[in-house]
């Protein structure tokens, strides 16, 4: 079975090509936004390729969608699950089914299949009482019952607990002995070491190497997914001043069920400095921008600026002493998507650029700051008119830094802040940040993008489940310690080498 | 299968032209009702919608036409702003019965004092009256996440029973020969709300309608709280990161939609109705939602709606009068002015196609 790809251009995926041999689990290995998805995505049909050609079984593999794929013989098990919480397990795999056999006939069929691959399960209970772990067997299980010649796992084991991923190997072993093929997406380098027969990794879309995993130490690979091209930071006219933001101690619940808790999050920021927080999405990212926001309050002597304690503060008497942020969504959080963008400057900029007095809105002003964002941001836009959604994720991006950054700000908190965005806009949007760290502001810039986060920061700290690691300097930082303090460990101590 | 795909032209003609063609689409609906039933179609459509205001007996129903929209224009001006921010308070009516037991309430405590202060206490009874049945639903979905949709509505049946109990009970009229309801507020000058100017119908709550109308426009186009307002509405996480506080949203847009029913009640109990019956509440507070949603929740919308749907109520009336039109008339237009509405508002968000399905 080969599977070659290609596609043009700045895109998810530039000339992709990989093999994935029967009875081989074939580890996917890059970075997020380097383009893992989308290449399964062309895959299982949610996604057509521009150009090149897949082939599955010797046969020529376009699938016009999702069924058609899973008729050619590939199944894929997701990252979210998509299940119905108050259906039971049989019910649920009969709803994914095309011609379901009758009930009694496939509970049959699910616990002959359970047992076989050692998944154990009860088909007759309901969804809501199962672990994370016991619904991802569901998905499974739903994928096994096809007969899948090739299976796509989406970073299986993010939700599983150790004991549960070692189950999951086990079954997946089970399956590639009987000849299935498994495409196994991660970034935990560890659990692909151990458990993988081959890994192609990719970067920025392309492919930029092939090898054993079992051959090579976590750091080789993680040098291989990140890549160790030469990076040229500019950071002239910069110098760590007077402390601005210290966050001290700072734990809050997790504000919703797939929320995460921040455990004791401490750092420091001084000014003129930017301090790069890296991790992988879902690990207290959002949160922490809140919580630094105003969205969440946290409680007192948590969170302060200048001295200036501003942890029960929501966010605009934080943008009133200097605190700023953009959130990683531009539409829905960052900006109202119906709004024009004269009407989004008031999202933030009221009480900082003097739009908004005694709660009267003064619009000549709200668009005066719009055009001027517009012009110094080279938002590409008819006007300060024009709808937030009709604008480009580039476009949109450079407005919503740009509203931020020209209210000169204390500190400026962004997440994200070039995710989806084209090359050019990106390089302005980080640029803007230096220049603000250079004008002897504090910025914190959370991101997933490690060459990002290298490129600007002085510092870096890895977010993993809430808990925010020691600073490092990136200047002397290697790849290598990099890789590990983003690896799921909390310390340099506890990392898998 | 039929599907409805979005679509992604969306012209801002089409936000006026749809209550036009739904009130074009009711009338025509309407007309087609009368017809099976035996009635002229055409006489009874401009029965309905023409006589009122130019017919030979306009002379009577046009100052009504002032007297029937007051009320629904003041109630449906602070429903718009709520529906704005996606906060649905559908309880007006239960608002406006409170208010207008609460307003009289002062009134027949002062009888039979002749102050100058009693008629604004009692607006400002009514209002707070209506304000408090309003928090109501506000504070239990603050505190425990009730859904303000059912607590606002099922508390309309509460104060109904509260309301039969006053007619009955502690408001009876001690000078009522046993008859139930209270003392007739229009025979008691210093609480009264009289028309002011011969002739047109217009009382105390003509003007504080008008007023809401402006004060809503001002609320929701000049100050930043309606902005909030209308950015929860359309994307809550953008309004909670500009500064927004859901729980004050919700208590304030409650609170003004219960103050102005409350008001409304008052208006009501002291001017045209006159007393406190069992049977108050006359659905002003629900029909009050056609009333926002005709009117697109904008002030300006809901002032014309407002007549319009005074104007099916005072036509209706007229139907049965000269036609003998059954009375559900008048409900039966309102209940398809809403669905048509409803029904043009998703074609010009969404296209229908047809998929065949393998």
């Amino acid at each position: 079975m080969g599977i070659g790809k290609s596609y043009p251009g700045v895109r998810a995926n530039d000339d992709v090509s990989f093999a994935v041999e029967p009875g081989e689990i074939h580890a996917l290995l890059g970075e997020n936004g380097a383009g893992k998805s989308t290449l399964v995505k062309m895959i299982y049909g949610l996604v057509r390729p521009d150009q090149g050609q897949m082939v599955l079984n010797g046969q020529p593999h376009q699938p016009a969608d999702p069924r058609a794929a899973r008729a050619a013989g590939v199944a894929m098990v997701f990252q979210h699950f998509s299940l119905f919480d108050a259906l039971t397990v049989a019910e649920n795999i009969a709803l994914g089914m095309e011609n379901p056999p009758p009930r009694r006939q496939l509970s049959a069929r699910i616990a002959q299949v359970s047992q076989d691959f050692g998944l154990p399960l009860n088909p007759a209970r309901r969804i809501v009482t199962l672990s994370a772990g016991e619904r991802q067997r569901v998905e499974i299980i739903r994928c096994l019952l096809q007969n899948p010649r090739l299976l796509i796992m989406d970073e299986p084991t993010s939700v599983l607990t150790p004991q549960e991923a070692e189950l999951l190997f086990a079954t997946l072993r089970k399956l590639a002995d009987q000849g299935t093929a498994i495409l196994y997406i991660s970034h935990k380098l560890e659990e692909i070491r151990t458990h993988c027969d081959c890994a192609t990794i990719l970067r920025h879309g392309r492919v930029v190497d092939s090898c054993d995993p079992r051959e090579h130490s976590a750091r080789t690979l993680a040098a291989m997914m990140v890549g160790e091209e030469m990076r040229l930071i500019d950071r002239s006219g910069r110098q760590a001043g007077e402390v601005l933001l210290q966050v001290k101690a700072l734990s809050q619940p997790a504000p919703t069920a797939e929320g995460t808790a921040l455990k004791a999050v401490a750092l420091t920021l001084r000014a003129g400095e930017i301090l790069g927080i890296g991790g992988v999405a879902g690990n207290g990212q959002d949160e922490l921008l809140a919580a630094l926001s105003g969205e969440i309050r946290s409680a007192p002597g948590t969170v302060l600026l200048e001295g200036a304690d501003l942890s029960r503060l929501g966010p605009e008497g934080r943008r009133t002493a200097g605190l700023l942020a953009a959130p990683e969504d531009r539409l829905g959080h960052a900006a109202v998507p119906d709004f024009s963008l004269a009407d989004n400057t008031l999202l933030t900029a009221g009480a900082r650029k003097k739009l908004v007095r005694n709660g009267l809105i003064d619009r000549p002003a709200a668009r005066a700051y719009a055009e001027a964002v517009i012009r110094a941001f080279d938002v590409r836009t008819p006007g300060p008119g024009t709808a937030a959604k009709a604008l480009s994720g580039g476009n949109l991006q450079k407005f919503v830094i740009g509203r931020e950054v020209m209210q000169a700000p204390r500190v400026l908190v962004v997440n994200q802040p070039t995710w989806g965005v084209d090359a050019g806009a990106a390089a302005a949007v980080r640029q803007s940040l230096l220049d603000l760290a250079r004008s002897g502001a504090g910025v914190i810039v959370i991101s997933q993008d490690l060459d990002e986060i290298l490129e600007l920061s002085d510092r870096f700290c890895a977010l993993n489940e809430g808990r925010l690691s020691d600073p490092r300097p990136t200047e002397g930082l290697t790849l290598d310690q990099i890789g590990l303090m983003l690896g799921g460990a909390h310390g340099m101590e506890v990392a898998h080498l | 299968m039929i599907r409805l795909v979005p679509r992604t032209d969306s012209a801002p003609l089409l936000q006026v032209a749809t209550p036009v063609m739904a009130v074009l689409a009711t009338m025509l609906a309407g007309g087609i009702l009368f017809a099976i039933m035996g009635y002229d179609p055409v006489a009874a459509i401009r029965t309905i919608f023409w006589d009122p205001l130019f017919g030979p007996a306009a002379g009577y129903s046009r100052p009504q036409l002032l007297v029937k929209a007051a009320p629904l224009i003041l109630i449906a001006s602070g429903l718009a702003v709520g529906f704005r921010a996606g906060i649905w308070n559908i309880g007006a009516e239960g608002q406006y019965i409170i208010g207008a037991i609460t307003g009289a309430a002062v009134a027949l405590a002062a009888y039979p004092a002749q102050e100058m202060w009693i008629f604004p206490a009692m607006v400002i009874a009514g209002a707070v009256g209506g304000w408090a049945w309003g928090m109501i639903p506000a504070l239990l979905r603050n505190w425990f996440g009730a859904s303000e949709i059912l607590v606002s509505l099922m508390l309309v049946y509460v104060a109904q029973r509260i309301a039969a109990w006053m007619a009955f009970g502690p408001m009876k009229n001690p000078e009522g020969f046993g008859m139930p309801g209270s003392r007739n507020l229009q025979q008691y000058p210093a609480a009264s709300n009289p028309e002011l100017i011969a002739g047109t119908g217009a009382h105390w709550g003509v003007i504080a309608a008008a007023a809401a109308v402006l004060a809503t426009w001002f609320l929701m186009s000049r100050h930043i709280r309606g902005f909030h307002i209308r950015a929860a509405g359309i994307a809550p996480r953008a309004a909670r990161f500009a500064g927004v506080k859901p729980q004050t949203l919700v208590a304030f847009c409650l609170g003004l939609s219960g103050a102005l029913a409350g008001m409304a009640g008052l208006f009501e109990v002291a001017g045209p109705a006159g007393q406190i019956t069992d049977k108050v509440g006359v659905g002003y507070g629900f029909t009050a939602i056609i009333v926002a949603f005709l009117g697109r929740l904008h002030p300006l919308g809901t002032l014309l709606a407002g007549l319009l749907l005074a104007l099916t109520y005072i036509g209706g009336e007229l139907a049965q009068l000269t036609m003998n039109l059954p009375a559900a008339t008048v409900q039966v237009f309102q209940g398809m002015l809403l669905f048509f509405l409803l029904g043009f508002d998703l074609l010009t968000r969404f296209r229908i196609t047809r998929r065949v399905t393998a």
